[in-house]
């Protein structure tokens, strides 16, 4: 047994800061220009990777046309009309949907971050920890954006009318307001849970019966008590009905508009920081 | 050491005065029970390396986390270049490089958007962020691959982005944490030699993390050895090797039965440095600390004389366990350490000698 030779004894005084107390902040520009560096590390992602864009092209395209094909006739009929009247009836659901699964796709994306220990180099970094998730969340919505775009260009082929072009963006709007809300969800399974797998089963589970226990792809009328209770209050619903008054016109949607801007505040407002402090605390 | 003195005319930042670029007291970082760090202290001199040597779960990675702000330490303080740790995080990120097994590149993008994204993360112009990446590439011999993802890099071209990624904000600390790990002893000295150069050309101080004495030999000037989250043992390389005994003799007398003898022979004639000759039964060698080759040329008479015939000799560097062996007189704490350090012999010398 040798002598232990520690440098610095215990009873070393403390080092002391000699520079400047205060900690820096990020200015906005700062915010702004981290934010678009990471951007454009998502976007080269895509250049890349281009299968990864393929639930954003694809899904559109095969949602539609298994929807209004399958179930079009039956329940066109049930609406008191035929396939078209469901084509009318079907778009406006499916565009939510679409924020839904973008949604998704931000949770898995940033929890591979974690996995690569690049997240390590871009904690190690002078930015702020929110810049990567917002930039997370822009590139989310161009993809949901591009989804958006490809579904309604086949919603046209099949013969969609559009009754109100200013009410079409609106329900854009909307449902990526919405779709925001939702990512802060994702975000926070990102950082907290395992693997990516994990986030996406689990994402599955609670979105599968949020989406087809909705007014998304089939009025609620003909559903039994009980599920009417849960789809009433399924901010989907909401959003569905919002998405369909606005682009189709013909029926109020003030109501259904203000609640979903509500639980999208809302959502936001509970989760975003709890995604952010989660993804500071992390170890 | 190596070039530790030769650091040209280049302004020194992150002085604190005392010529610690980094300084240390009671750090503790616990998991539940588990005491990753348990009350480190320690300094780092302004343009040298400090070598932290220790076996895997010693706590090594969680002081780097902790000096690199990804972690909050429980107590105690850091100082890293006038900055500290806890309440002064963002301007430390500044002037910190991290590079290892954990922090790395973004594997889908090529080497030079790697670079850039990082200068504009810094806060670099377009252009200062398009300039810095172009140098770096040329500097660590990555220009050729500079537009291929980093995904199909070698080991080594890795290694090197990831120095190249650590420098582009001119850091003045730079964390090397485990940097050779899983490279072939050709990359390993490749990496070496970029980062001899870094300490030399930009007169950058590194806090390097290592499970091999060698490479602790090879980069160091200091060195602190942790085990459990405490420090162990410091002090300059020339004094610690001093006591470890620099190179081990490996010798393997033909008849087994001469083990004990042999070990004897060399203890009574003094010739085992400051430690004592250890004999190891499993493998029928003695091991005997050296010096200097006089004394392993001594060690030869001495046999002769004897008359104890040798079937082998070689000379190693001290393993990590042998190292813990004789600097704390316990074997080094994870049983899997005898594993994942292997003991290294001279053979390769590489381009560094």
């Amino acid at each position: 047994m040798s002598a232990t030779a520690v440098k610095a004894p215990p009873s070393a005084p403390a080092p002391q800061p000699t520079k400047d107390q205060a900690d820096a902040r990020i200015g906005l520009r700062g915010h702004i220009r981290h934010t678009g560096a990471l951007v454009r590390r998502n976007l080269l992602w895509i250049k890349q990777d281009a299968e990864s864009m393929f639930d954003a092209v694809l899904m559109p395209i095969i949602f539609t046309l298994l929807f209004v094909y399958v179930f079009g006739g039956s329940v066109g009929q049930a609406l008191g009309g035929g396939r078209d009247e469901y084509i009318q009836y079907v778009i406006p659901g499916l565009m939510a949907m679409m924020g839904m699964n973008m949604a998704m796709g931000v949770g898995t994306g940033f929890n591979q971050d974690f996995q690569t220990g690049v997240m390590d180099r871009f904690r190690s970094l002078p930015i702020g920890r929110s810049s990567v998730m917002l930039a997370k969340i822009v590139v989310e919505l161009l993809r949901m954006l591009i989804a958006t775009t490809i579904l309604l260009v086949v919603a046209l082929i099949i013969g969609f009318s559009v009754e109100s072009v200013l009410g079409l963006l609106a329900a854009v709007g909307l449902a990526m307001v919405f779709g925001i809300a939702l990512m802060w969800i994702f975000l926070t399974m990102g950082v907290v849970m395992k693997s990516a797998q994990a986030i996406q089963g689990m994402g599955f589970l609670v979105l599968m019966p949020l989406q087809f226990g909705s007014s998304i792809f089939a009025p609620t009328q003909s559903m039994p008590g009980w599920l009417q209770a849960f789809t009433d209050y399924n901010p989907l619903s909401s959003l569905a009905d919002a998405a369909r008054g606005l682009m189709n016109g013909g029926q109020p949607v003030a109501h259904d508009v203000w609640v979903t801007l509500g639980w999208s505040v809302a959502l936001t407002l509970v989760m975003a920081p709890i995604a952010i402090h989660k993804f500071r605390t992390k170890t | 050491m190596y070039g530790m003195t030769d650091i040209h005319n280049k302004p020194r930042r992150g002085t604190d005065g005392t010529g610690s670029a980094v300084s240390v007291r009671g750090l503790v970082k616990h998991y539940g029970e588990t005491k990753a760090l348990d009350g480190v202290d320690l300094d780092v001199r302004e343009g040298t390396v400090l070598g932290v040597l220790g076996p895997n779960g010693a706590g090594k990675t969680t002081l780097v986390r902790c000096l690199s702000t990804l972690i909050t330490p429980d107590s105690g303080t850091a100082v890293v270049a006038g900055y500290d740790v806890v309440r002064q995080p963002r301007q430390l990120r500044r002037v910190i490089g991290l590079t290892g097994q954990y922090a790395s590149v973004d594997e889908k993008l090529s080497g030079y958007d790697n670079l850039y994204m990082i200068g504009r993360l810094l806060d670099l112009t377009r252009k200062e962020s398009r300039s810095r990446a172009d140098a770096l590439l040329e500097r660590f011999s990555l220009t050729e691959a500079a537009k291929r993802p980093a995904r199909t890099y070698s080991g080594g071209m890795r290694r090197r982005l990831d120095l190249a990624a650590s420098m582009i904000g001119s850091p003045a600390v730079l964390y090397l944490d485990e940097p050779t790990t899983g490279l072939d002893p050709r990359t390993r000295n490749e990496v070496w030699e970029e980062v001899k150069r870094m300490v030399r050309e930009d007169g950058v101080t590194v806090l390097l993390t290592t499970q091999y004495m060698e490479e602790a030999e090879q980069l160091a000037s200091e060195l602190t050895v942790i085990d459990r989250g405490r420090v162990v043992a410091g002090g300059g390389i020339g004094e610690l090797k001093a006591k470890v005994g620099g190179r081990t003799l490996r010798i393997r007398p033909a008849d087994p039965a001469q083990l004990r003898p042999t070990a004897a022979a060399l203890d009574e004639a003094g010739l085992t440095g400051l430690a004592t000759t250890t004999v190891d039964t499993d493998a029928g060698t003695v091991l005997v600390p050296i010096l200097s080759d006089e004394q392993l040329t001594a060690v030869v008479g001495t046999l002769t004389a004897r008359g104890i015939t040798l079937a082998d000799i070689a000379t190693e560097l001290p393993s990590l366990d042998e190292v813990f062996l004789s600097l704390t007189g316990h074997r080094a704490s994870t049983p899997d350490t005898a594993t994942t350090t292997t003991t290294e012999t001279t053979e390769y010398e590489g381009a560094a000698a």
